[in-house]
């Protein structure tokens, strides 16, 4: 075995492995180079760009209608937020607000989504964990919420239902009963997750201890999402930005001060049911109007800088446009959340070991298009 | 058997290696056999935990599709690394498939029906199925890649631990039967299993056995050498083709071994299940075959090993450690010196 030179063993006497760009616990193809000492981790450095697909130089080549699709490819658990997030920034330029009929259909669908998302993420940090049963819980309600979004928006993944203004269609005549539905069919079956990892010692010890992240080091590495609200950190644009309508709803921000994989588990399994609760009172009450406000055939922003932010299952994602006043913008820019809490996992993997990188990176919940763009 | 052969056969030493090849010919090909239905059998259990269906395409149920596969693995290329240390990359499925085989040798299936009674059955047991970690030290250091080697590493540590709770608990069975012949172990259940027979420090020895022996064969939760998504399968990352299959083999026969050795050990092997004084009802058990009664119980223990399997997630490595040292270890020691004080006392039924 010829293992020497500094990318194998390094004069420390420190072993150097190269966890992806295929891998199976990173989820894509994140490259992870990791300096062990046994099976200590004593460093890691995130390569990226395996994925980058230049989304935000495209966008400066499409038109306001145009570049909101893209963005589905970036989080594609939370393609639905993300289109949100554009469909806002080019409001809050024309200055329009969509109808009050199509903010509740698009805060419905996003907290279906959040949901979707947080379910697969808790499917595969079982996975991850070396469970396989999980997943297939997980999946069996995923499927469900997938088939409500194929109904109303023609698609599963990727939903591009919304438009600057509004939403795209009118939703299906079914979609209030299925939602309802979905809601009973998660309420009746979230004793099952708890069931199968939450109560689970085995489960607990993989995650409580591990990959610790002080307050004041989440806010200085720019975390947000459940994973800086684990933390102890405030940071729930919902409630602190609120868009589209999510200050007239009563849901909680949920916050955990342990800051290890376990309080980011407890978090997320406790926004799932906060989202459940969203949903429930708006389900009944979308009010009647237009879908779709009025707007001209060409978009074109006036002269000037506009974010927007939105909070998407990981975080928060924020969009930047710089207009010249043409139809597309003159520069795009997006803040995604996956790349400043990645950039949190070598210091919350400091010291720690091999299977407890795997605990992080599931709890983190990094997807990688996220990242690279 | 024998006397038939006998008769046909006049010359020792060619009776012998017809004898040889006739138990070797068949022990493969019964071995095989139970790994398709042991491999059909964690499909179907993995799916009833899972709420799916499982294999249902091909065959009855599906148990032809793990046939298929089969085939398949026969004609996919078995790659070899370059890098590699080629013998022994080479050798190490052979080693691994080998010395599980080896340890069927003293299992008594049925009544008088063992191909190898020998005198020290539990320690031949126990010393055998201990050099299966050569084959993956082997394996994990040959293929030249990291993540095989710390799989290696990591089963080295987990496996060496482990033997000594299994050794201990198994003792305690010695001790309290007064024999290592695996024979004489079930001769003297005749009146109860040692699991009914031995009060709780039994019970105690068994539990400890069922759990290091799921680790002895790195099987789920402690299957820390394969950890596919931490080390991307471990030992056998480099490994394709028939060599793969040769390890997946010798893993069933070794869920198979550890399980029929339980089942021999504490619930009796072959020994129909007899209650007190009940004779009617022990007369209708003495009726079922006893090979059932074995086999019976082997599966049940290996229906157990697989719900760990697909219930529970993985340990960590220092946590897999500490489990062993700290908390099965001192436990299995103490109850040692219950079950020796029992045996001498004679306080067991």
């Amino acid at each position: 075995m010829t293992l020497l030179g500094e990318n194998h063993i390094t004069e420390e006497g420190q072993f150097v492995i190269n966890m992806g760009p295929q891998h199976p616990a990173t989820h894509g193809v994140l490259h992870l180079k990791i300096w062990l000492d046994g099976e200590t981790i004593k460093k890691i450095e995130p390569h990226l760009g395996y994925i980058h697909r230049s989304i935000e130089k495209m966008c400066e080549s499409l038109t306001y209608r145009q570049y909101i699709y893209t963005t589905s490819r970036m989080d594609y658990l939370s393609a639905h937020m993300n289109n949100q997030a554009c469909a806002l920034a080019v409001e809050k330029g024309l200055q329009i607000e969509a109808s009050p009929r199509a903010q509740a259909i698009r805060v419905i669908l996003a907290e279906l989504t959040r949901l979707a998302s947080h379910q697969l993420w808790w499917a595969a940090t079982g996975l991850d964990l070396g469970g396989v049963t999980p997943f297939f819980y997980a999946f069996r309600e995923r499927e469900a919420i997938n088939n409500i979004l194929e109904e109303t928006c023609g698609t599963r993944l990727t939903q591009n239902f919304v438009v600057p203004g509004g939403i795209m269609y009118d939703i299906h005549p079914n979609f209030q009963n299925h939602v309802k539905q979905v809601i009973k069919q998660i309420k009746d079956n979230f004793h099952e997750y708890d069931e199968i990892l939450t109560g689970n010692v085995i489960f607990q010890n993989r995650l409580q201890g591990v990959g610790y992240i002080s307050k004041e080091d989440a806010i200085s590495y720019g975390c947000t999402g459940p994973t800086a609200r684990a933390s102890g950190v405030s940071c729930d644009i919902r409630k602190q930005f609120p868009y589209d309508g999510y200050d007239k709803i009563q849901f909680d921000e949920i916050i955990a001060t342990g800051g290890d994989c376990w309080a980011r588990y407890e978090v997320r399994m406790a926004e799932m049911l906060q989202s459940v609760h969203i949903i429930e009172q708006l389900i009944d009450n979308i009010p009647e109007g237009d879908f779709q406000t009025k707007t001209k055939a060409v978009l074109k922003l006036p002269k000037g800088e506009f974010y927007q932010r939105v909070e998407t299952a990981r975080g928060e994602l924020g969009v930047y446009l710089v207009s010249d006043g043409a139809a597309t913008p003159y520069r795009c820019k997006f803040r995604s959340p996956g790349f400043s809490n990645l950039s949190a996992i070598p210091h919350m993997a400091k010291e720690a070991k091999i299977g407890d990188l795997m605990a992080i990176m599931a709890t983190v919940d990094l997807v990688i298009p996220d990242i690279d763009r | 058997m024998h006397l038939w052969l006998r008769a046909a056969i006049s010359s020792d030493l060619l009776l012998l290696v017809t004898e040889m090849v006739i138990i070797g010919v068949s022990l493969i090909v019964f071995l095989v056999l139970l790994c398709f239905f042991l491999g059909w059998m964690e499909r179907k259990v993995a799916a009833f935990m899972e709420i799916r269906l499982g294999p249902n395409r091909v065959g009855p149920m599906g148990s032809m599709q793990i046939v298929a596969d089969t085939v398949k693995l026969l004609f996919k290329e078995g790659l070899t690394p370059n890098a590699s240390d080629k013998f022994l990359f080479n050798l190490a499925p052979g080693i691994m498939v080998v010395t599980s085989m080896l340890a069927v040798a003293p299992i008594a299936f049925a009544k008088n029906f063992q191909i190898w009674d020998v005198n020290i059955g539990v320690l031949y047991v126990s010393s055998i199925s201990s050099m299966a970690v050569i084959g993956i030290l082997m394996a994990g250091w040959s293929s030249s890649n990291k993540y095989s080697l710390i799989g290696a590493m990591r089963s080295g540590a987990q496996i060496v631990s482990y033997e000594l709770s299994i050794g201990l608990s198994l003792i305690s069975i010695v001790i309290l039967s007064g024999s290592l012949q695996l024979s004489e172990i079930v001769e003297s259940q005749a009146n109860g299993w040692w699991l009914f027979k031995g009060h709780i420090p039994v019970i105690i020895s068994f539990v400890i056995f069922v759990i290091a022996s799921t680790a002895e064969i790195n099987r789920a939760p402690f299957d820390l050498t394969e950890a596919e998504q931490e080390l991307t399968g471990g030992f056998h990352t480099e490994y394709s083709g028939m060599k793969f299959a040769m390890f997946l083999l010798s893993e069933y026969i070794n869920l198979f071994i550890v399980s029929a050795i339980a089942a021999t050990i504490f619930l009796g092997g072959w020994m129909p299940l007899h209650i007190g004084t009940w004779a009617s009802f022990n007369h209708i058990m003495d009726f079922i075959p006893s090979s059932i009664w074995f086999l019976g119980k082997t599966f049940f223990i290996i229906f157990i090993i697989m719900q760990f399997r697909w219930t529970f997630p993985r340990l960590r490595i220092d946590q897999l450690l500490n489990l062993e040292w700290k908390y099965l270890l001192p436990i299995s020691m103490v109850n040692i010196i219950i079950v020796t004080a029992m045996a001498i006392f004679g306080w067991h039924f």
